[in-house]
């Protein structure tokens, strides 16, 4: 439907952050599925509430991050083993060729960097970062998202979408605007 | 200078002053780097630090010219102000990560303003300590063989040394510091990119900022993010002048050998930097207006803990001359008595002015709520931790087990030259970094705000 009509959804502005909490809360409880609020700054009721209703419980990264530190922690221990004991044995002043204890410092720090990289770019990865065109910023007051604003989107694409109804809905729960966003 | 009266909730003097919402917060940061005009003593600092930079490419240029050996490094002293400039350099970096990681850990809400500055400082401390090692190897273009790669000459790094793991220590530091700085900055890009009057503006912004929209799923995940990354970058600070340390700790050498050694260097490294922290932060905030920002009560926990971590290193000081006299050990005993009473005592007894009385003004409040008094005692540490790692590594050296290898060191003018050019080189990339990006987190002041608070009912 959302192909047809050119429309990514509808934006409601808030001015106040228990507005849009509260806002959220109802956009969820009222069955919409396909939500996102925008804020200037972390709010952890409102992300709980949106991914809630997205029926996205779940968030990877930890589990990403934890991969990429194991990773990353058996690669710097193999590759010392390898060079060491296997490649390039050396005798330094009689030490065995496999001197584990020499081997944590950097292992440590293959661990630190591989569960690092994970979590920067695994963070970027799960959000779609970077992105150069998203429809939310066709609104002009959108820029206000990253200064004092608060924003609710309901996309076109939810089963519940209807472009008066939903406008309807959203004029309801207290805005100072709503704008339609196109695609 | 007065200290400031006004009570917040909590009995304490606010941490943000009053009368801030999200708009102001924002639109003071924010127009810092984009509309405001730039301060006369900006300009003044940056010609400043570009002097340095070009004295530093002088002399760089003429290392590589004719070598090493234009530096006074010659045996017994075989490292000199190469490594004691760069001890010194990475030290300072280490209170940027403390207070954006162990602070956040801590939950110490304080730390929000003098983050983003303390991150970069981190930054630019470290990039000026990576330039000594790489340009002490004496052929910087063969610095790619400190990296383990297959090569045709068949040969690796041993792996048992710990100026290898120094490698790894400051590269995983210099780059993990790196990305935990940026991830921090992608939020106020956002606000740099929507607030922008120049086109130019918008799209250099628009492009670092990576299409951020602030969402809320984005946020939930960017938490995660940061707050990993502030467990990771945690125990790697404590890893990283552990490691300078064992360069030192693992040799045999009398004033090296010292078991100590890693948490006296740990301790000195968050003390030098919170010094230079309140070095930057308090000739910023009186440029810049920010005593709104960063408030008495911010320095004031600055000094207290340069007064704690200035004790753990009065500690390790103690227990160099006890160790020394306790073990029993001719040279050890030898060494101590020379670092006292030998050629280099006066600079050992300067750094005992320095880094252990001077400090101790600290503990009247009257002092912490000085910023003059302050800036003086931040200068005593900044010198004194300097001479800490001169009167580690060069008087160590310079009596060699045997009278007929002893020697003296000192600094020639490429030596002074180098150093007073990583000072602006350190200076320049700070400017520039105020002068385009914001100094103080954005989205992370917000956060500070009465209003930003969600009441418990919509939770």
């Amino acid at each position: 439907m959302s192909r047809q009509t050119g429309l990514y959804g509808l934006m409601a502005e808030f001015d106040d952050v228990n507005t849009l909490a509260h806002a959220v809360r109802t956009t969820a409880d009222a069955g919409y599925a396909a939500i996102d609020a925008f804020t200037p700054f972390p709010v952890e009721a409102i992300s709980e509430t949106v991914a809630e209703a997205r029926g996205e419980r779940h968030n990877r990264l930890p589990f990403l991050v934890l991969l990429g530190g194991v990773l990353g922690g058996i690669a710097g221990y193999l590759l010392q083993y390898w060079a060491s004991v296997i490649e390039y044995p050396l005798n330094v002043g009689g030490r065995p060729f496999h001197s584990w204890p020499s081997f944590i410092p950097i292992t440590f720090e293959c661990t630190i960097l591989g569960a690092s990289l994970s979590a920067v770019l695994g963070m970027l990865a799960l959000n779609g970062l970077p992105m150069p065109y998203h429809p939310v910023f066709n609104v002009p007051r959108f820029a206000l998202s990253s200064r004092d604003r608060f924003f609710l989107c309901i996309k076109a694409n939810d089963p519940l979408f209807d472009r008066v109804n939903t406008r309807r809905f959203l004029e309801r729960l207290g805005p100072q605007h709503v704008a339609e966003v196109d695609l | 200078m007065t200290p400031e009266t006004a009570i917040g909730p909590d009995g304490k003097p606010p941490l943000i002053g009053p009368g801030h919402t999200f708009a102001t917060v924002t639109d003071k940061i924010s127009a810092m780097v984009l509309t405001q005009r730039t301060p006369r003593v900006w300009w003044v600092g940056f010609a400043a630090g570009f002097a340095g930079v070009m004295l530093l490419l002088t002399t760089i240029t003429n290392l590589v010219l004719r070598g090493i050996g234009i530096w006074g490094n010659n045996i017994p002293v075989g490292w000199g102000f190469d490594i004691i400039n760069f001890v010194w350099w990475i030290g300072i970096g280490h209170a940027g990560t403390l207070i954006s990681a162990i602070l956040l850990l801590l939950r110490q809400q304080w730390r929000t303003s003098i983050n983003r500055f303390a991150e970069a400082m981190t930054l630019f401390a470290v990039a000026s300590a990576g330039l000594y090692p790489a340009l002490h190897t004496g052929r910087p273009w063969m610095d790619y063989w400190l990296f383990p790669y297959p090569n045709t000459m068949g040969m690796w790094p041993n792996f048992r040394s710990p100026l290898i793991w120094d490698v790894f220590a400051v590269s995983t530091y210099a780059l993990v510091s790196l990305l935990f700085w940026y991830v921090g900055l992608i939020p106020d890009l956002a606000t740099l990119r929507d607030r922008s009057p120049t086109r130019a503006g918008r799209t250099v912004y628009g492009m670092l900022a990576m299409g951020w929209r602030g969402s809320a799923r984005h946020w939930q995940r960017y938490e995660t993010a940061c707050l990993l990354l502030a467990g990771l970058a945690t125990p790697l600070v404590v890893s990283v002048h552990t490691i300078v340390s064992f360069d030192f700790a693992v040799s045999v050498l009398p004033g090296w050998h010292a078991t100590i050694f890693p948490p006296y260097f740990v301790a000195g490294a968050i003390y030098a930097g919170f010094a230079m922290v309140l070095t930057l932060a308090i000739p910023l905030r009186r440029i810049y207006g920010l005593q709104d920002f960063i408030t008495m009560r911010h320095l004031d926990y600055m000094a207290r803990i340069v007064l704690a971590t200035g004790l753990f290193v009065a500690y390790g000081y103690t227990m160099e001359a006890f160790g020394a006299w306790y073990s029993g050990n001719t040279y050890e005993g030898f060494m101590i008595t020379n670092r006292f009473f030998g050629p280099y005592a006066h600079l050992y007894w300067t750094l005992i002015l320095c880094n252990v009385i001077a400090p101790q003004a600290l503990w009247f409040r009257k002092v912490r709520a000085r910023t003059g008094l302050l800036m003086l005692i931040a200068m005593f540490v900044n010198v004194g931790m300097w001479l800490e790692r001169f009167v580690i590594i060069v008087v160590s050296l310079h009596r060699d087990f045997l009278p007929s290898s002893w020697g003296m060191y000192h600094g020639t003018r490429w030596d002074w030259g180098m150093f007073v050019g990583t000072i602006g080189l350190f200076l320049t990339l700070f400017l520039l970094f105020i002068r385009f990006l914001p100094m103080i987190s954005i989205s992370e002041m917000r956060t500070m705000l009465p209003e930003a608070a969600v009441k418990e009912e919509h939770a």
